[in-house]
This record gives structure tokens, C-alpha cells and sequence, in this order.
């Protein structure tokens, strides 16, 4: 895993991890990934090249590439236009792009407890 | 029922069409004016992903699941032989990896135009599949063409844009990967969906028979929108 200057955590796309995957930062990754994501109160971009097999816990997730797995966003999910999900979503807050693809279910659970 | 075309076994990825039509919807007004006191909903839709269909039922706190059952017909994986060695789909090996939930699961199940660009081997059992996730009472909205439509009429997406209003959006491409003699998969860029059949309104009350009730709303662009009830 290396830092950009940005301070955002990257994982690059010839990267293979299997298992948990815990941290307290902001992630980029664009590898691949198969077991869990934990980042709660912060962020995962799911990039373009990178392919994901786990269940995910974060603040906000972004996804530009491949997942297959439930995520919990305590605040927002954004499925861009490249996105292939399946899996369910929960979040307060979603946004779907034009040409994302979803087989799933989407929860929105408002911060008022709605 | 009048057939058009067989089946095709590619796996596709419908392309994003910039076409967009809006039209008038007799059932999904008749749908609304039910749910308009409901909270709570869970909705099944069939369709592509549709980020409008998704925006209109969240917003009002309602629960919806998004599968394109259309798209997941065209696994090459389904590709199978009849007991005449003709070509056809696996029907078992497709409900055990598409429409997989509890039975009486969802008080609204949006077909849109889904039975008319199905496969044929496919219909029934799907059909079978969303009377039994459909709670009792609860409602589908599905579309036929009418005979006049023709076999070239294309397939389209449905967002919901009011509560009798959609957008349709014509799906022109998809890519598709076929099966070479060889196993090897090629990809190739082909039209959109084909018109599968043409069902009468007999066909189409044979085919939900075992719902509850079924009401026929004719559209004036040679589509027939049907509301049945579990």
C-alpha cells in the first residue's frame, strides 16, 4: 500500500489482498480485494481497475470498478457510469450514474432514523 | 402467440441509448395512486439499472432491488440442449442465479417490457418465480406489444420520471460474447434486444393465471400495459 501526496492510501492495480482489511484513512484502491473492508468514518474509491469480493464498511464509497459484496456507507455511496455491483446498499445518501450497473437492493436510511 | 425470432445465447451488456421518449402511463398511474399512502415499500425492478427509478422510490423511503433479468439471459453459461437436441436455455440453472429471494418478498414488481424480449424457455418459469416472491396483494406492472407493433420494435428502458409518466430509452447496442466451437469466448457489438413473440391478451391471461386479478390498459403506441394482482 503506498501514500500519495494527496495523504489518500492507494492500492495499486497489480495488488491481491485476501481477508480483512481495516484502516483509519481514506482508500484508493484499484486492485484486488476478496473478504471484508472496514474504513468507518472514512472513504474507499473503488477505482476503475479494481475488483472487490468483500463486504464494506465506510463513510462514503465511491465505486468506479467491480463489486461483488453488501456496503454500508454511514454517509454516501457513489456508483459511477463504469460501475458493476451486486450486491445490497445501504447508505443516508446515493448517487447512480448513467450506465451503472446494480443487482441488488438500495436502502436509504436517513439520518433522522427514517 | 406469435413468434418471432429464437433464441440467442450471448451474454450482453445493454448499451446506453441517447433516444428518449416520454409517455403516459395508465398502470404505473393506477400503481401510484395505490401505494400513495404506503410506506415502507419493497419494489422489484426488472429493468436495466435505472438511476431515476431508484432516485423515485428512495426518496419516499420506500426499499428497491434492481435486476436485469434481461441482461443476465444472455449468460452464455445458460446455453443448453431439449431432449430433441435443439438449442435452448437452461430455465433451473437461471432462477437459481437470478430472482433468488424470500417468497412473498415485494409488494411491487416492475416486468416493464421484459416477457416480450425473454427467451422463450424462460417466460413461464419467471413468471412463475414472481408470483411466488410477490406477497399476496401485491402488484405487477408488465408491457406487451400489440400485433401491430411489429417484429422490428425495439426494447427499451423505463425510468420512471412522475407518477404516471415514464421515460423510455431505446437500448440500440450490446455487446455480447459468444461461445466459438473452440469454448473460446468472442466479444462482437450486435442490435439490441430482438422481439421474442407477440402474445395475445389470451396468452397473456394464460401466463398470469394464477394471480389473483388482471387488468388490461391499451396504450396508443401498440402497447398493452397489464396490472395483475397476487
Amino acid at each position: 500500500m503506498s501514500t500519495a501526496a494527496s495523504g489518500l492510501a492507494q492500492i495499486g492495480k497489480s495488488v491481491v489482498i485476501k481477508g480483512e482489511l481495516s484502516g483509519s484513512e481514506d482508500l484508493y484502491l484499484d486492485g484486488q480485494v476478496e473478504g471484508s473492508i472496514a474504513l468507518k468514518g472514512n472513504s474507499l474509491t473503488v477505482g476503475p481497475n479494481g475488483q472487490v469480493k468483500a463486504s464494506i464498511d465506510a463513510k462514503a464509497i465511491v465505486v468506479q470498478g467491480k463489486l461483488d459484496g453488501n456496503i454500508q456507507a454511514s454517509d454516501r455511496v457513489d456508483l459511477r457510469k463504469s460501475a458493476i455491483v451486486t450486491g445490497d446498499i445501504t447508505a443516508q445518501r446515493i448517487s447512480i450514474e448513467e450506465g451503472a450497473f446494480l443487482k441488488g437492493k438500495v436502502d436509504i436510511h436517513r439520518s433522522d432514523g427514517k | 402467440m406469435k413468434l418471432f425470432r429464437g433464441s440467442s445465447g450471448p451474454e450482453g451488456v445493454p448499451a446506453q441509448g441517447s433516444q428518449k421518449l416520454t409517455r403516459r402511463s395508465s398502470g404505473l398511474g393506477e400503481l401510484s395512486r395505490s401505494w400513495e399512502s404506503v410506506e415502507n415499500l419493497c419494489v422489484l425492478d426488472l429493468g436495466s439499472t435505472s438511476p431515476a427509478n431508484i432516485r423515485h422510490f428512495t426518496e419516499h423511503g420506500h426499499r428497491i432491488y434492481s435486476e436485469d433479468l434481461l441482461t443476465a439471459s444472455t449468460d452464455p453459461e445458460l446455453m443448453t440442449k431439449d431432449e430433441q437436441g435443439a438449442p435452448t436455455l437452461d430455465s433451473r440453472k437461471f432462477l437459481a442465479d437470478n430472482l433468488v429471494y424470500p417468497a412473498a418478498h415485494f409488494d411491487v414488481v416492475f416486468c416493464w417490457n421484459l416477457p416480450d424480449y425473454l427467451d422463450e424457455s424462460l417466460v413461464k418459469p419467471v413468471v412463475g418465480r414472481l408470483w411466488s416472491v410477490l406477497k399476496p396483494g401485491g402488484m405487477l406492472l408488465a408491457f406487451f406489444h400489440t400485433r401491430d407493433a411489429g417484429p422490428d420494435s425495439p426494447c427499451h428502458r423505463f425510468h420512471i420520471i412522475g407518477s404516471d409518466t415514464l421515460e423510455m430509452q431505446k437500448i440500440e447496442l450490446r455487446r455480447e460474447a459468444r461461445r466459438g466451437p473452440t469454448g473460446a469466448v468472442h466479444t462482437a457489438v450486435s442490435d439490441g434486444f430482438k422481439l421474442q413473440r407477440v402474445f395475445n391478451n389470451r396468452n397473456i391471461e394464460n401466463l398470469f393465471r394464477d394471480f389473483a386479478s388482471i387488468k388490461f390498459f391499451l396504450a396508443r403506441d401498440n402497447v398493452r400495459e397489464v396490472l395483475v394482482v397476487r
